[in-house]
Formats: structure tokens, sequence, C-alpha cells
């Protein structure tokens, strides 16, 4: 028997997701619609001996074809022919919800309507009829309530016993489909659409009027009385911001970090060492043994080292998202984020760009539109994420001693200015014409779905892993090929490699900013691996030993002080400090730009204008310093 | 007069709205003439306004809210 296809629609926060998760479990796949962002999740189970697909498409108020998920429920509804169309209503939300369902069946899609959340209806006194409306419409009417796994369940049979075909529209759905025709008639203009959905809304009112009862509606809801806290008057903000810090905190100190640190201990000292002695005890050749360890295990452990920063991240905000509270921030923050030419929701993943751009980079396409995605996605570099506050940390040590954390604390300043400063270029230059709107569904508090929670986690970091972590692994290695190999083949010294000749041959860039020697230059690029190896590559370059960031930072000072002060002034250091602060992203946040944008073309804006950025910025900052006399 | 200039708690409906580009938007979130908008609050700094229309609660920034005349009801 041929496999049964099931398409589920439905607006936005219907609980959708939750209906396919339940589904499928985890027989799923999560793709990209051709040539959009979008993700595209089909799943499979097997029911009476049928075997059924599930697609879930993508949450929409309409199908007007206005932006590319709509384009993508109407493209495929009308080119694939579902067997069964299931158009997911929230109860409590009926009215606006049949907006969408009248849409189907003017073009003539039968639709399987699946009433969510009806205790959530019952709740708010809300009384709905499923047969009056079944019978209104002509469409199968079936009830869910998505904390009950057993009634979602029951769609199954519902979708081995229903044959669309026997189902029509009714007189009523005839009538208004034929008005409509009427005023295409007159041909497509704006006037005529909203024509036609005054007259939607028309229907709809007739629907609701005979099938729904909302004479004991409660006045006041339960979301109504916890927006009074958390999207109103002075608490609101600080509320805020002590959620949007528990998230920081529980990526970055409590939960996320241990175990990334943890994981590099395993990978980088206890897996590394292992396989070095192994390898040593063969008798491989010092090159082999060099590229397996310090280039594949290094490589993969910085890769599997974000993985617990990106699952914790990534649960916190599909948490939160569950819950409806995301929708509150972007209407609290949006004035504030509009100032900086980004919109109210970019405050999340732009907060998580002080811990690590990854996991923010990725964090954006949270937000609506593409213009608000990428300019979110371009200027999180900016910010001092947890990789550069070691070498800001040390050079502040070694060169203002006395004034070491308000040194840190100006950088973070650059970092923040410089973000908010090219959101506001961006905005008025390459997406000028992009629009950048702010209408946005409230939905009610609820407590998220876990599966649902617990799988949209695992897409993402499984999506990171793969993606984003071959590019990544390719780097590692080529970073490891320049800093072991000249032209002339392997040498034994970091100083004799294509890294410190590279590193020499873009010194002269920075004649005007004071630091125009190799050592520099090397540390730059390698930097661009990951930023922490600034300080360990001048580390090695400038000779001094075993200088890393998870050492003391007070010793580590005293010892480079000796060597870096014969290289560095106060202000060349502060230049090198703006500059490290400032350019290129991270191979990693490349790799994740190229991940969520799906263009080189990104990826290589990204790594130009961020160094154009610093290059000009750290140029100022020396010779305004000369000027001054500092 | 128009909904950004309607006070927390009042209920309006809507007359008509401006032609701007958010206009079909709005009207297919359910925002036609005649439909009962209930003003619940403003952000915190005082924009955008949160609106409860046909059960369910809308966002939206008080210079949209400009161009949606309404009256009291």
């Amino acid at each position: 028997m041929l496999t049964m296809s099931v398409a589920l629609t439905g607006n936005p926060n219907t609980g959708k997701s939750t209906i396919f998760n339940e589904l499928t479990g985890i027989r799923q796949k999560i793709g990209n619609w051709p040539g959009v962002t979008v993700d595209k999740k089909v799943g499979y189970v097997r029911h009476k001996d049928r075997a059924i697909s599930v697609v879930d498409l993508p949450g929409t108020y309409s199908i007007n074809a206005r932006s590319p998920e709509e384009q993508i429920v109407i493209d495929y509804l009308l080119s694939e022919k579902p067997d069964i169309v299931v158009n997911v209503i929230d109860a409590s939300n009926i009215e606006r919800n049949l907006f969408l369902t009248l849409q189907l069946l003017e073009r003539r899609i039968p639709v399987l309507i699946d009433l969510n959340m009806m205790d959530e209806a019952a709740k708010r006194g809300i009384k709905i009829s499923p047969n009056r409306l079944s019978k209104l419409i002509g469409m199968p009417v079936v009830e869910t309530v998505g904390r009950d796994k057993k009634s979602i369940r029951s769609l199954l049979d519902v979708f081995t016993s229903t044959v669309m075909q026997n189902y029509q529209n009714t007189e009523l759905i005839e009538d208004y489909i034929h008005s409509i025709e009427e005023i295409r008639k007159s041909g497509d203009t704006p006037d005529n659409e909203e024509k036609i959905i005054a007259l939607r809304y028309a229907v709809i009112d007739k629907i609701i009027a005979a099938t729904v009862d909302r004479s004991a509606a409660a006045s006041t809801t339960t979301t109504e009385k916890i927006d009074r806290f958390l999207a109103n008057g002075f608490l609101a903000l600080p509320l805020l911001l002590a959620i949007l810090y528990s998230v920081f905190q529980i990526t970055f100190t409590w939960i996320g970090q241990p175990i990334a640190d943890y994981l590099d201990f395993l990978i980088n000292e206890q897996f590394s060492s292992f396989v070095s002695e192994a390898l040593t005890a063969l008798g491989v050749a010092p090159w082999l043994h060099s590229l397996i360890v310090d280039g594949v295990i290094a490589g993969v452990g910085s890769v599997l080292t974000f993985v617990p920063l990106i699952f914790t991240l990534f649960f916190c905000l599909s948490f939160l998202d569950g819950t409806g509270y995301m929708a509150r921030v972007a209407f609290v923050m949006d004035p504030i984020m509009r100032r900086a030419g980004l919109t109210g929701k970019g405050i999340m993943p732009l907060i998580m760009g002080f811990g690590c751009g990854v996991p923010a980079i990725m964090g954006a396409r949270a937000l609506d539109s593409e213009k608000d995605r990428m300019i979110s996605i371009l200027v999180t570099p900016f910010l001092t994420c947890g990789a550069k506050l070691p070498v800001m940390a040390l050079f502040a040590a070694v060169f203002f001693p006395n004034q070491a954390s308000n040194v840190v604390f100006a950088m973070y300043i650059v970092g923040i200015i410089m973000a908010i400063l090219m959101a506001k270029v961006l905005n008025v230059t390459t997406f000028k014409d992009k629009q950048s709107t702010f209408l946005l569904e409230l939905p009610p508090y609820r407590f998220p779905d876990m599966k649902t929670v617990l799988l949209e986690t695992w897409d993402k970091g499984k999506g990171y892993l793969v993606k984003a972590g071959t590019i990544i692994f390719a780097m590692s290695v080529l970073i490891w090929v320049l800093s072991n190999y000249s032209l002339y083949g392997p040498v034994d010294e970091m100083s004799k490699s294509l890294l410190a000749q590279l590193g020499s041959a873009v010194s002269f860039l920075f004649t005007w900013q004071g630091f125009a020697h190799w050592q520099a230059g090397s540390a730059i690029i390698a930097g661009i691996v990951a930023k922490e190896t600034v300080i360990s590559t001048m580390g090695i370059l400038y000779g001094v030993a075993n200088v890393s960031a998870d050492e003391g930072t007070v010793e580590a000072a005293r010892q480079m002080l000796s060597t870096l002060g014969s290289s560095f002034t106060a202000l060349s250091a502060i230049a090198f400090m703006v500059f490290t602060q400032l350019y290129s992203p991270c191979v990693t946040a490349l790799g994740t730009i190229k991940k969520e944008t799906g263009r080189w073309k990104w990826v290589a804006f990204a790594f130009l204008y961020t160094t154009a950025v610093a290059w000009v910025v750290s140029l100022l900052v020396y010779q305004i310093g000369s000027l001054l006399g500092f | 007069m128009t909904l950004d200039e309607i006070k927390p708690g009042q209920k309006v409906k809507v007359v008509g709205i401006d032609n701007f580009p958010l206009k079909e938007r709005l009207m297919s979130m359910g925002l036609v003439p005649g439909t009962a908008i209930d003003v619940l609050r403003s952000a915190p700094l005082g924009d955008p306004m949160a609106v409860r229309v046909r059960s369910y609660n809308l966002a939206m920034r008080l210079k949209d809210a400009a161009r949606i005349t309404v009256v009291l009801n």
C-alpha cells in the first residue's frame, strides 16, 4: 500500500509542532525548503499497517504568499496534494485561526480541522460545538488537547479512517467562494484584496455565531494577570534583565560551560595524551603524530567543546519560547532596540554574544525579518565573547596593572558602541530596502511541551555539529599545517612556519597602529581560528614559556611583561586590544554564519567589514593617542 | 481618532486603516472595519502597545497604530 501523506498547517502558537512531535517522535528528518532558511520537518509513523508520512508546514496566519513561509505552504499544498491536510486551530483563538481555514477552502483544499487546546478554551469559558462547525463548513472536525498525548495519538485513527474525497464545501462556503470570484473579476487590486479580507471575516463572524458559545467567557485570563508584571510597569524591565541574566548564567557559568570545560579536559588532555602516548609507542612519524594530536584531535575538540554551550543555550531559549515569554521580551525591548536599528526580539541573541558568538548567531534565526536576522548576525562578532576576554585581561594586566578592570570594561564598551554603530550603518546602507516591521502576537502563557523543547534543542545542536563542525574542523587542520610547515617542508619551530611568514607579510598593515611586528601579525592570523589563541601564539613567538589563558593572569602577565614591554607601548597595546576586540569573527563563528545565511558571500562580508572596521578604529586610537601625547 | 491615542482599559471599534504597507497584514490579523479592540497596555517604555482583538493579544508600534482610525465603543 502507498504511503499516506499528511500535512499539518495552522497559525503560529497553535501547538502544531507539539502535535507533529507527538505523532512522529524521533522518526523525523529536518532539512531546509529549497532556497530558503525555513526548516522543513518530515516525520514517519506506522499505524494499522499503513505507512504515514507527516510534514509540518511552517506556521502562518494566512497564505497570501507574502513571506517565504506562506509561499512554502501554498506551493506544497497545491503541488504535492497531500492525502490529508490537517488544519490545526487554537480553539481559544478560533476566530483569527479560521482565516487560514477559509483561505484553504477557497483554494479547494479539503481540510481535516483539529480543534487543539480545547482544555484552554474550556477554562476560558469558550464552548465550541465541533459537530456544528463540521456541518457548517462541510469538513471533518476533531478535538485534541495538547497536553493529553492520547488525544493526539487518536489523530492517527482519524487519518487511517478518513477519506477526504467524501467531504465537500457546504453552500455557505460555495456562496462565499463565488462572491470572492466576483470581486476578483475586476482585477487583483489591493482594494479588492481588502474587500475579500473583510468578506472572510464576515463569514467567520457567521460561523462563530453559530458554533461558539462565549456567554461564560472569563473577562480576565491568567495570561492577563501574568502580563501585568512581565509586560507592564516598572517591574517588567528588571524582571526581563533578571531572566536574561539567568539564561546567560545557566549557559556560561552553571551548566553549559562546566560541561564544556570537562569535555575540553577529556578530549584535549586525557584523550589527546592517551593517543599521543599510543602513537609514540607505535613509532609513528612525528609529522603524523602532530597532525593527529594537534590538528585532528584539537580540531574535533574545538568543535565538540562548543556543543554543551549550544545545547544548554538552545534548551533555555526553546523553553522560554514555549512559555510565550519571548514575545514579551520583544514587546518590552522594542523601543530600545529600534534606536540601534534592531528589533525587540534581537536582544536575546545579542546578549548571548557576550558569552559566545556562535549560539548568538544561531539565535538570530528567531527574528522575524531577514533584515533583522542579517544585521544581528553581522554585528554580534563585535561583542566581547568569552574567548576575547582572556586576551583583554592579559594585555590589561601587563600594561595597565592598576587600571586592568577599567581597561577591560572599556573594551566591552568599544565592542558595544561599534555593534550599535554598525547596526545603524547596515540599516541605512546594505539593508535599506528591506522592511523591519513589528506586528507581534502575544500568545497565552503556557507550560512548554518538553518533548518539543528537547527535540528543538537536539535539531539545532545537531545542525551545528554537522554543518559548522565540518568547516571548523577543516580550518583547524589548515592552521595546523600553517604553523608546522614552511614552503620547504615541516619546521621544528613556529617562527619558521608559514604562519610566521604570513604574520610578517601582514605586519606592515599595522604600521600606523604601532604594532608592525611579525609576532603580532601571526597572533592575529591564529586568532581567526579561536580568539584565545592570540595569547598562546604570542607566548610561543615571543618566547615566553607556557603562557596559556588558563593560568593565572597575573603570573602570565609577569612573564610576558619583559618581552611584550619591549615590543608594545601602552598606546600600541591599546590599539592591539581594540583590533583584537573588533576584527574578523573566529572560524567557528564564520562557519556558523555560513550555515545560517547559506552564502559564502556573507562569510566574506563578515570577515572583511569587521576587519576593516577594526583596522580603522585601532588606527584612530593609535594616531589620536599619539597626537594627544600618550 | 486613531488607535495610538486610546488609553489602556478603553474599548474601541475599527473604522478604517490608512493605505500603508502594513494595512493588508493588519486586516488579515482580524482588524477589519467594525472589529472590537480592547486596549490592554503599552510597553514599559511607552511603545509598542498591546491590544486584544478577536480573542487574542496583538502588539504593534504606536506609529502603526496611528494609521488605524477608531471610535469609542
